[in-house]
């Protein structure tokens, strides 16, 4: 207990305000950038960085992650098209074709999405390639075919849905991935702990877990549908009576 | 040579067009972010550099530019509309147009599998005369180069297919980027965030905190509190690379595989995963979570998360039970 006690006096708690910061300015709906730059200033200065130490911190990691702003490159193209009627497109070609249901699209996209994130091409599908001008609209023109007349508030679940089934695919096809971010990452630590694990043998476990993936976010889609389909069923017998 | 610095720069070409087109327009606080952001992206090269050879003073400007757009953000209002043209133009040009319409998009994902495959196939072979297309440094960021050289040819389809002038690209771009705002900003911040977290040592209180309660005899609490603390650090990092090592030094090594015999691989690609869950969860992921919310207009920032909430507990539920299941079995 003692030796705790003493392992404790040495660490300096101070920092987890930072933390605090980032909670308390969420839920009361700052403007999160001023939330996150404040609760980084807070965590540094009590943990002791100067002031000049701290401001060249901040600068040095914002500008290392650069690559996180690329998807913005997508929005000329992207715009452009979408003044031509992409979007409108996608919808009116979505609602010619049958046999394509809301659930076989987004579960077809989650199976692509996945396999191409498990070769590592992370980078060819994502909210502002994919999911924005394509996935969304062909998911309300589909969700329309069985239920037209949508609420906006339907609406939005829908698009939500989309960018929730591009991230579930992504995130459980990427780590399958031999030659980067994690797998390297887990090899790196084990590394410097003197355990040598080949990358192969580190993605291959999180097969088990891509598939438990594949299958509960399909299985959600599904009943997504089923509940639109019930409540379109439901409509059509008020209707009949 | 193809580097990663020109997808900078032409981001920071964008940025500075967007600063631009708003300051004609006497929208200031819009004005004065992007232009800040523009020069922080065309001059980040030199900054890195200079800090790296031990000359902070423009790193600590860069950081002062940071808390600049912290200070305006707050005073950007969202854009308008998103949408440009009336609804009915839209029609008669996709009815016009037809799938055209779709190449350029599809160009996106196709130009930029092309230049990864070629690269990692092809390797140094890929050379005009003596020159290589791709520096040898710039290998891992091949993926990201090919999707900027993708983004100039989707957007020289699309002009010719909808036969706008090439101009009106950047501007459809501008309208774009008001739209996103102030978001497009947070995922850089939190990776700052997150070196500053690491840097003040966040990591190590948590890991000792978890350390003093619990009952380290037990296989099943050490896994339990290795998962939980992965899920809730990822949720507060926003990242689930963050939180790997802390967890890994904390309860990973000395506990699970030290006294309990798990086998380090499946602790590892696993625990790993159990962060993935939290980065479905939480804010602090903007680019995942916040980011979309703004693209696809959802009026809650947090709806993409509320969709996803669920899918994120069963996964993390499975693969908890599946690691229990792995892990000791010899």
């Amino acid at each position: 207990m003692n030796h705790a006690l003493l392992v404790h006096s040495a660490v300096n708690y101070w920092p987890l305000l930072g933390v605090a910061v980032i909670a308390l300015g969420f839920v009361l709906r700052f403007n999160p950038v001023l939330v996150v730059v404040t609760a980084g200033l807070v965590s540094g200065l009590l943990a002791g960085l100067g002031i000049p130490e701290l401001l060249a911190l901040l600068g040095k990691s914002f500008l290392s992650s650069r690559m996180l702003l690329m998807f913005v490159l997508t929005l000329p193209a992207i715009g452009l098209l979408e003044r031509a009627g992409l979007r409108e497109h996608a919808q009116q070609w979505m609602s010619r074709l049958h046999g394509l249901t809301l659930a076989r699209l987004l579960i077809g996209y989650l199976l692509l999405r996945q396999l191409l994130a498990m070769v590592g091409l992370t980078g060819v599908a994502g909210a502002a390639q994919t999911v924005r001008p394509l996935l969304a609209p062909m998911c309300e023109a589909a969700a329309d075919k069985i239920r037209p007349g949508l609420g906006d508030a339907e609406r939005e679940r829908l698009r939500a849905t989309a960018a929730a089934t591009d991230n579930v695919g992504r995130f459980f096809g990427e780590d399958v991935f031999l030659a980067l971010g994690a797998v390297l990452l887990i090899q790196g630590f084990y590394a410097g702990q003197g355990i040598g694990l080949s990358p192969l043998s580190i993605a291959l476990w999180s097969l088990p877990t891509a598939v438990a993936a594949f299958v509960i976010q399909s299985l959600r889609v599904w009943r997504l549908q089923r509940r639109l389909q019930q409540a379109a069923d439901a409509a059509t017998r008020g209707e009949a009576h | 040579m193809l580097r990663i610095q020109l997808a900078y720069w032409l981001i920071a070409a964008l940025l500075g067009y967007s600063g631009l087109r708003n300051l004609l327009e006497r929208q200031w606080s819009r004005a004065a972010f992007w232009l800040l952001l523009s020069i922080l992206f065309g001059g980040g090269d030199w900054v890195l550099a200079e800090n790296a050879a031990g000359r902070p003073l423009p790193a600590q400007l860069a950081g002062g530019a940071i808390v600049a757009l912290a200070l305006l953000a707050p005073r950007l209002k969202h854009g308008a509309s998103s949408q440009e043209g009336t609804p009915e133009q839209r029609q008669a040009s996709a009815a016009r147009l037809g799938h055209r319409l779709f190449l350029p998009a599809l160009l996106i994902p196709l130009i930029t599998l092309l230049v990864a495959l070629s690269a990692s196939l092809l390797g140094d072979r890929l050379a005009i005369g003596s020159h290589r297309l791709f520096a040898p440094d710039q290998m891992t960021q091949v993926p990201l180069i090919g999707l900027a050289m993708a983004c100039v040819a989707a957007l020289l389809a699309a002009a010719a297919i909808s036969r706008s002038p090439l101009r009106d690209g950047p501007a459809e771009g501008r309208r774009l980027l008001d739209t996103i705002g102030w978001a497009a900003l947070l995922p850089l911040l939190l990776a700052a965030l997150g070196a500053v977290f690491t840097h003040s040592g966040v990591g190590d209180i948590i890991a000792s905190l978890t350390g003093t309660w619990l009952p380290t005899g037990s296989a099943l609490a050490c896994l339990l509190a290795f998962a939980l603390g992965m899920v809730i650090f990822t949720v507060i990092m926003g990242n689930a690379f963050a939180a790997f090592p802390v967890m890994m030094a904390g309860i990973g090594m000395p506990l699970l595989v030290g006294m309990h015999g798990a086998q380090p691989a499946i602790l590892g690609s696993m625990g790993m995963l159990c962060g993935y869950c939290g980065t479905l969860m939480t804010p602090m992921a903007a680019d995942f979570n916040l980011v979309p919310a703004v693209l696809l207009e959802l009026r809650s920032p947090y709806g993409v998360i509320r969709a996803q909430l669920l899918s994120a507990l069963a996964i993390l539920a499975v693969n908890v039970v599946l690691m229990w299941l792995l892990l000791f079995r010899h």
